[in-house]
C-alpha cells in the first residue's frame, strides 16, 4: 500500500468500507466456486469482470479468463466463426483496460493484454493509441514502456521511429529518466547492428552529448541526465577489444635464479621459500577485461627451459572460466640450468584466435614478451628460511632506497595504454571545457569533471605524464566529500583509486614507497617492500602496476578489501593490520596466494558486524561455486561449530601461513585461538609469539 | 532520533490475522502466502517467532500446495512461483523443509524455465527477472539448484542489464531497485556477481538516497521504506553499502514507524501495512540496528536459518 495517509476513518467511511469488503468477499468466493467447477457461462465471467475491475491484482482470476476464452473459442470454432473469436479476445482487452484505468501498475492486467495480443486475432494497431494516452497520464510508468517496446517489436515499428517518441517525451519534459533510459537502449541496438546513419557513432553522439547538456545545464541537481551522460562518455572512451595491460615477468626484464634455488630479480630477492622448494616460477597475464580461451594454443610459450605446455589457470575468486588475470607456472624441477647462462624466454600472445571477452570481441592486439633466467651463485641461506624468525613490520626495519639500482628495472610500472582516435580525444576534451565553464561548482559538474580528467589521462600517451591531471581530480574528489557527505565514502574511493594510479604510475613516483626490509639476523639479505601505509587508503587499485610486490605493507589505512589483489601471485608477507576488515570473507583473494607465509591483520573489525558484505563475493557453498569440506573440518578440527566457524576454516584452511597475527579484532578469543591452531597447522608464528 | 518500537510492531503483526474482514485484507487475500512471509520473517527478526503455534501455520501453507507441486497466494487460488518460494522460506524459518516432498516442488520450478533461460511466472507465462531469481532462490534453498541449467539463467538475466549497470524485468526493461535486488540476488547465488559492473550499479544505487535520508527506486522518485530493503541489500551484496549514510536511512525508517499502534508505513505518517512492516525491520536488521537478529541479504532469510540450511550436518 503506497501514498495513503494514517488517519482513523471517520465511522460512515468505515461502515462503508466494509460494506465494500463484504461484497468483494463475496464476489471472491463464488469466483473461486467457479473457477474450482470450470463454469464459463456468461454469467460466471461477468462476475469474475466484476471483480477484476474491483482488484485487477487477483491473479487467479486473470487465470480463469484465460481458461475461458480457450474453453470459449474451442465451443466456436466448432462453428468455424471467426468473427466471434475475435470478439471473445475483444471483450478481454476491454477488461483489461478498465482494470488498468483502477490500477495502472497491475502486473496481471499488462500480462492479460500480451497474452491476447501473442494470440493473433486482435489488431496491434490500437494499441499504441492507447499507450499514447497512458503514458501522457504517467511518463513513468515501467510497465507502460515494457508494453510499449513490445508493440513496437510486434509492429516491426523501427527504432528510428522509436528514438523520435523519446526526443518528444524528453522534449516535453527532460526529466523522464525512463526516456533517456529507452534511448539508450535504442542507441545500443543501432550502434551494435551499425544502421545506417549510426555508424560510425561520432557524429551521433555528438549529438546525443548536446542533448543531455540540455538536461543538465538546466537543472544540475535532476538526475535524469547524469547516467545518459556518463553511458556517453563510456560509448566514447571504452575499447572492447581484450588488451594485455601488464605481466609479470615483465617484457624484457631478467629474473635471476638463485643456486641453492633462492630466486632473485635482479638483486631483488624473493623472499619465498615456496617458490624455491618447488621450482615453479608464476607467469602472470593481467588483461584490461575478463577474457577465457587462455591456454597453449592461444599463448605460445619458447624456451629450452619449457619441458611441457604450461597450464593456464583462471586467477577468480568464483571458479569462473573467465578472468581479467591468467596464470601459469613454470615449472623448473626438472631442468638442469647451468651457472651463468642465460635462457630465454619467449612468449607470444594472441596469434591465434580463441581469445575471447565475455561480450564476444576477440582479443586485438598480438604481442609478445621476453624475458630472461639466469642461475647464480648464490650466497647462504639459512635452511629453515625467514620463516624461523618473525617479521617485524616497525618502522626501524625498514630502510629508504635512495634511488632505484638498474637492476631493480622491474619495479616500474609496465602498462600498455591502446592506441585511442584522436576524435575520442578531442570528445573529451571538449566536455572537459564544457564542464569546467559551466558547472565547476555543483555536484555532478566536479564529479563529472573528475571523471572526464580520469578518462583523458587514461587516454594519453604515456610519455605525456607531465601532463597529468591527477593532483585536480583528487582536489575535486575532496571536495566532493565535503560537498555532498551523505556519499563521501564514494567519493573516498574513487579518490584512493586515482592516488594509487598516481603512485604506481613510474618507477620514480613509486620510489619513496620502496624500502629495504632489514632482516635483523640476516644482514646479507635485504629485500624490498612495497609501503602504502598510512595513506588513508579506503580501496586497493592499481594492481596491474604491482605484480611484482612480496611484501606489502598496507597498515594504517582503511580498507574494507582486497579486491584484485589475487594477482599479486609473488606476495608471500602482507601485512593489512589498523584497518577496517570486517569479516573473514573480506581475505577471499588471499586463498589464491600460493606464496603467502606472512599475514598481519590484526587491529581490524573481523567479528564485529553482524552484517557481511563481502560474502557472495567470495567463493563459498552459499554462492555455490564450492562445496564444504565436511571431511576436513571434521578431521581439522570437528569440535567446533560449522555455522560459527565456516568462514574462518574457508580462508585460513587453503593457506599454508607461518606467521599470523589476528590480535586486537572482536573475533580472536581463546576459543578461536585454538581453532585457528588446528586449521593452520604449518603455523609458526599467532599473534607474535611463537608457538610451541 | 526515536528507537524501534520493537514491542508493537509484534503486536501489530501478531494483530493483523484478527483483521481478516478489513478492506485491506480482503483485497491482499490471494497473496496472504507473501503476507505470511513478510509478517514472520519480521517477528523473527524481531525474536518472537517462537509465539506462533508452528503447526497451525505450517498446515495451512500445505494446503495451498497443487498436484503440479507449486504453492497458491492462498487456499484455492493458483499455483505460482512467487508464492512458491515464499511457503519454502516460511517453512525454512521454522525449520521444516522436511515436510514438503523435495523433488515435486523442485520439478514445479523446474519446468518453468524457458529455453532462452529465463523463467515464467507459472503456466501462462509471464516472464521477468523477478522470476529468475525466485527459482534460483528456492531450489538453492532445497539444494537443488543443479536440476536448472544455471549458465542459462545467469545469460538471460545479463542481457536484462542496462546502461546505469541495473537490471530490469526483461531486456530493455528500465533499472528499478527491486529488479536490481533480484538480479543482483539470482547472480550472488550462482556465483556470478563478477558479472555486475559493481561501480556503475552502485554509484546508482547510492544515489537512490535523497534528503530527507529515505532511498527511492528510481531517479527523480519519492524515497520508500521498502526500497530500504531492495537498494540496501543490493549494495551489501556488491560491497557498496559504505557509499550511503547509514545513520540517515535509520532515521527515515524510525520516522516511518506508527510509534502508537505499531507497524512502519512507506513514508513517515502514511497508513501501515505488514508489507513495510518487514521491509523496514529488515532494513535496519541490515544496518545492523541494535537487538534485530542479522539477516541474509540474499536469502531474504535470517543468517542463523541460512546458516542452518548450508552448514549443520
Ligand atoms: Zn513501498
Amino acid at each position: 500500500m503506497h501514498g495513503r495517509p494514517r488517519k482513523s476513518l471517520k465511522q460512515e467511511d468505515e461502515a462503508a468500507l466494509s460494506a465494500k469488503a463484504e461484497k468483494l468477499r463475496s464476489l471472491q468466493s463464488q469466483f473461486l466456486v467457479n473457477h474450482h467447477n470450470h463454469i464459463y457461462s456468461k454469467e460466471a465471467l461477468d462476475l469474475s469482470a466484476k471483480l477484476l475491475e474491483i482488484n485487477p491484482e487477483c491473479y487467479t482470476a486473470w487465470n480463469y479468463r484465460k481458461l475461458a476464452v480457450q474453453y470459449n473459442l474451442s465451443n466456436s470454432e466448432s462453428n468455424s466463426d471467426s468473427d466471434s473469436a475475435a470478439s471473445i479476445f475483444d471483450q478481454e482487452l476491454k477488461l483489461v483496460e478498465n482494470a488498468l484505468r483502477k490500477n495502472f501498475k497491475s502486473y496481471g492486467a499488462w500480462h492479460h493484454r500480451k497474452w491476447v495480443l501473442s494470440k493473433g486475432h486482435s489488431s496491434i494497431d490500437n494499441e499504441l493509441r492507447l499507450l499514447n494516452g497512458f503514458q501522457k497520464a504517467d511518463p513513468r510508468n515501467f510497465h507502460a514502456w515494457n508494453y510499449r517496446r513490445f508493440v513496437t517489436a510486434v509492429m516491426k515499428r523501427s527504432d528510428e521511429d522509436e528514438l523520435k517518441y523519446t526526443e518528444d517525451v524528453i522534449g516535453d519534459n527532460f526529466s523522464n529518466y525512463s526516456a533517456w533510459h529507452n534511448r539508450s537502449v535504442l542507441l545500443s541496438d543501432l550502434f551494435k547492428r551499425k544502421a545506417e546513419g549510426f555508424f560510425p557513432k561520432e557524429k551521433v553522439l555528438r549529438e546525443e552529448y548536446e542533448h543531455v547538456h540540455n538536461a543538465i545545464f538546466t537543472d544540475p541537481d535532476d538526475q535524469s541526465g547524469w547516467f545518459y551522460h556518463l553511458w556517453l562518455i563510456d560509448q566514447t572512451v571504452k575499447n572492447d577489444t581484450p588488451l594485455l595491460v601488464s605481466s609479470w615477468p615483465s617484457h624484457g626484464s631478467n629474473i635471476t635464479l638463485n643456486e641453492n634455488n633462492y630466486l632473485h630479480d635482479c638483486g631483488l630477492s624473493l623472499l619465498n621459500s615456496t617458490l624455491s622448494d618447488t621450482r615453479t616460477l608464476p607467469v602472470i597475464l593481467y588483461f584490461n577485461q575478463a577474457v577465457e580461451g587462455i591456454n597453449s594454443s592461444t599463448v605460445a610459450v619458447k624456451s629450452e627451459v619449457l619441458q611441457e605446455d604450461l597450464v593456464w589457470k583462471p586467477l577468480s575468486t568464483n571458479n569462473s572460466s573467465t578472468a581479467q588475470i591468467w596464470v601459469a607456472y613454470l615449472n623448473l624441477n626438472n631442468t638442469e640450468l647451468q651457472l651463468s647462462k642465460t635462457y630465454s624466454i619467449e612468449i607470444t600472445i594472441g596469434h591465434s584466435m580463441g581469445i575471447v571477452s565475455s561480450n564476444g570481441y576477440h582479443y586485438g592486439d598480438p604481442s609478445q614478451i621476453t624475458f630472461k633466467l639466469c642461475v647464480q651463485t648464490a650466497f647462504k641461506e639459512p635452511v629453515e628460511g625467514q620463516c624461523a624468525k618473525l617479521t617485524s613490520w616497525k618502522d626501524n626495519d625498514f630502510q629508504k632506497i635512495d634511488n632505484f639500482e638498474e637492476s631493480h628495472s622491474t619495479v616500474s610500472a609496465d602498462h600498455r595504454i591502446p592506441t585511442t582516435s584522436n576524435w575520442c580525444m578531442e570528445e573529451i576534451d571538449e566536455e572537459i571545457t564544457n564542464f569546467r565553464d559551466l558547472l565547476s561548482d555543483c555536484k555532478i559538474g566536479k564529479l563529472t569533471l573528475a571523471r572526464l580528467l580520469t578518462a583523458l589521462d587514461l587516454l594519453s600517451p604515456q610519455h605525456d605524464k607531465r601532463k597529468y591531471h591527477t593532483e585536480e581530480v583528487l582536489k575535486l574528489y575532496t571536495d566532493l566529500m565535503k560537498l555532498d557527505p551523505t556519499h563521501s565514502l564514494y567519493y573516498k574511493d574513487e579518490h584512493s583509486l586515482v592516488l594509487l594510479q598516481q603512485i604506481t604510475s613510474s618507477g620514480e613516483s613509486l620510489l619513496p614507497h620502496c624500502h629495504y626490509y632489514k632482516n635483523a639476523t640476516e644482514t646479507n639479505t635485504s629485500y624490498i617492500c612495497l609501503r602504502l601505509q598510512n595513506l588513508s587508503l579506503s580501496r586497493m587499485g592499481s594492481i596491474q602496476n604491482l605484480l611484482w610486490v612480496q611484501m606489502l605493507d598496507l597498515s594504517h589505512n582503511e580498507l574494507r578489501s582486497i579486491e584484485g589483489l589475487e594477482a599479486m601471485q609473488l606476495l608471500s608477507c602482507i601485512n593489512l593490520s589498523h584497518n577496517k576488515f570486517g569479516s573473514f570473507t573480506a581475505l577471499g583473494p588471499l586463498r589464491l596466494l600460493k606464496s603467502l607465509k606472512v599475514l598481519n591483520i590484526s587491529y581490524n573489525e573481523l567479528g564485529s558486524h553482524s552484517i557481511d558484505t563481502r560474502r557472495y563475493l567470495c567463493s563459498s557453498p552459499l554462492a555455490h561455486t564450492e562445496v564444504f569440506a565436511w571431511d576436513r573440518f571434521e578431521i581439522l578440527c570437528g569440535s567446533f561449530s560449522a555455522t560459527k566457524f565456516w568462514e574462518a576454516f574457508l580462508i585460513f584452511e587453503s593457506l599454508n601461513l607461518m606467521d599470523l597475527n589476528i590480535t586486537g579484532n572482536a573475533v580472536a578469543d581463546e576459543n578461536f585461538t585454538s581453532f585457528i591452531v588446528k586449521v593452520l597447522p604449518t603455523l609458526k608464528w599467532l599473534n607474535g609469539e611463537e608457538l610451541s | 532520533m526515536g528507537e524501534l518500537a520493537a514491542e508493537k510492531h509484534v503486536r501489530y503483526i501478531l494483530s493483523i490475522e484478527k483483521k481478516k474482514d478489513s478492506f485491506e485484507s480482503v483485497v491482499m487475500e490471494h497473496l496472504r502466502m507473501n503476507g505470511a512471509y513478510w509478517g514472520l520473517t519480521a517477528l523473527d527478526l524481531l525474536g518472537k517467532l517462537d509465539t506462533l503455534d508452528v503447526d497451525e501455520v505450517v498446515s495451512w501453507i500445505m494446503s495451498c500446495q497443487h498436484e503440479s507441486g507449486g504453492f497458491g497466494g492462498n487456499v484455492g487460488h493458483d499455483p505460482h512461483i512467487l508464492y512458491t518460494l515464499s511457503a519454502v522460506q516460511v517453512l525454512a524459518l521454522f525449520n521444516k523443509l522436511d515436510v514438503i516432498d523435495v523433488d515435486k516442488v523442485t520439478n514445479y520450478i523446474v519446468s518453468l524455465q524457458n529455453e532462452d533461460g529465463s523463467f515464467s511466472g507459472d503456466i501462462w507465462g509471464e516472464v521477468d527477472t523477478r522470476f529468475s531469481y525466485i527459482a534460483i532462490c528456492c531450489l538453492s534453498i532445497l539444494h537443488r539448484l543443479d536440476r536448472i541449467n544455471v549458465e542459462k539463467a545467469v545469460k538471460y538475466i545479463i542481457s536484462c542489464k542496462n546502461m546505469d549497470g541495473g537490471f530490469g524485468c526483461t531486456p530493455g526493461g528500465e533499472s528499478h531497485a527491486g529488479q536490481i535486488f533480484c538480479c543482483v540476488g539470482a547472480l550472488a547465488l550462482t556465483g556470478s556477481l563478477d558479472l555486475v559492473d559493481k561501480d556503475l550499479l552502485g554509484w546508482w544505487l547510492c544515489e537512490r538516497q535523497v534528503k530527507s535520508g529515505g532511498l527511492n527506486g528510481r531517479p527523480e522518485k519519492l524515497p520508500d521504506v521498502c526500497y530500504s530493503w531492495w537498494v540496501l541489500s543490493s549494495l551489501i551484496m556488491i560491497d557498496r553499502v559504505h557509499w550511503i549514510s547509514k545513520e540517515k536511512l535509520i532515521k527515515f525508517i524510525l520516522d516511518c514507524q506508527d510509534t502508537e499502534n505499531g507497524g512502519i508505513s512507506d513514508r513517515p505518517d502514511d497508513a501501515v501495512d505488514v508489507f513495510h512492516t518487514y521491509f523496514g525491520v529488515a532494513g535496519l536488521s541490515l544496518l545492523e540496528y541494535p537487538g534485530l537478529k542479522p539477516i541474509d541479504p540474499a536469502y531474504a532469510l535470517p543468517v542463523d536459518v541460512v546458516n542452518r540450511i548450508f552448514f549443520s550436518k
